[in-house]
């Protein structure tokens, strides 16, 4: 059994370093950033952190490669229809038990 | 121009999809936390306090394994070190007045889902807007987690395998809509992945973290893109905000 007290504490510390980068800049920065080319940068972040944090993580995540890709695949089409983070959530891991079953 | 109470219910409502995406994700995170020997109240309060994914997922994990505490912050933080840049760019689209407690308290719910969109939002961004946008998600994150904690114990192995996928699922989610308008996007996000697939299969790239993998591959993809396809410049307009 983990003892409570210290994994509590470690919670906490987690919980600090994580609301730090979330608060510091927007608390610091109160001025309009003029240059076009950080403008630009900082519109291209949230695609390039999300591609960056789905692959290659994706492939290993259910302890099978082809069932992964199987998601994933899923995934890619309902998405580019435009269904909603729960539609595509749900229908991914339903394709990955499924496959499992035969697998 | 919308009223507070109209910003909050028309944050809400776009917070709503987050919310229900969290629910598979954070399940799943209860599940394997309360397996792995946490108490259950705890693996909740993890939810609660961190709100976030990938940080807690390998927190939790260096808990279980009985690591340092100066292992697990530093693990979480560089995990998390993307949320500055989020941070950052919330800072330009939000009403410049906002006094610094909003501020404080809005940041809480700034995670990767959230974040985009706030992002694609038209227009300033108000404090009620970004209240609403953060309850849903708060609210749904942790009930999923709770959910997953209390009824650990029932799920099949194999469904709980299957689960692995739901986070990256949520994020292809988030990300391809996006990609279909615009070819800078696509670009953006086919050479961040180029970068971390690189990164993570090359050996001799084996000692970084899959934190800084990510660090790395985003400001080199956000800077690429910068430079190629700078955006063009459109006025954010006062009177035009949400």
């Amino acid at each position: 059994m983990i003892d409570v007290k210290y994994a509590l504490i470690a919670v906490l510390l987690m919980a600090l370093v994580t609301y730090i980068p979330r608060v510091l800049p927007v608390s610091i920065v109160r001025r309009q950033i003029k240059s076009k080319y950080i403008k630009s940068f900082l519109h291209y972040v949230p695609f390039a952190v999300l591609g960056a944090l789905t692959f290659p993580e994706v492939f290993y995540s259910t302890g099978n490669i082809i069932t992964a890709v199987a998601g994933v695949v899923v995934a890619l089409i309902l998405a580019g229809r435009e269904k909603s983070l729960a539609v595509v959530a749900t229908a991914s891991i339903l394709t990955v038990f499924i496959l499992e079953l035969f697998l | 121009m919308k009223t507070a109470r109209e910003a909050f219910l028309y944050g809400w409502k776009r917070g709503i999809p987050i919310a229900l995406g969290y629910i598979p994700v954070s399940f799943t995170f209860g599940f394997m936390a309360v397996s792995g020997g946490l108490p259950a109240w705890l693996v909740i309060f993890i939810s609660l306090s961190n709100l976030t994914s990938a940080g807690q997922f390998a927190g939790t994990n260096l808990i279980l394994g009985g690591a340092g505490f100066v292992e697990i912050m530093l693990t979480t933080f560089v995990i998390n070190i993307r949320y500055m840049l989020m941070s950052l760019s919330i800072s330009q689209k939000i009403e410049p007045g906002m006094s610094l407690a909003k501020r404080m308290i809005f940041a809480f719910g700034i995670t990767d889902e959230t974040f985009s969109v706030a992002s694609m939002e038209r227009g300033r961004l108000s404090f009620s807007y970004l209240m609403g946008l953060i309850a849903g998600p708060i609210a749904g994150w942790s009930l999923g987690t709770a959910l997953g904690a209390l009824i650990s114990k029932a799920l099949p192995e194999s469904l709980a395998m299957a689960m692995g996928i739901a986070l990256y699922a949520m994020f292809i989610a988030i990300i391809i809509p996006p990609m279909k308008k615009s070819k800078p996007v696509i670009m953006v996000v086919l050479l961040s992945v180029v970068i971390t697939c690189l990164l993570f299969y090359i050996p001799v790239f084996s000692f970084i973290s899959s934190g800084f993998r990510v660090i790395i591959a985003t400001i080199t993809a956000a800077a690429v893109g910068a430079r190629l396809f700078p955006v063009e410049e459109k006025e954010e307009r006062e009177d035009d905000r949400c």
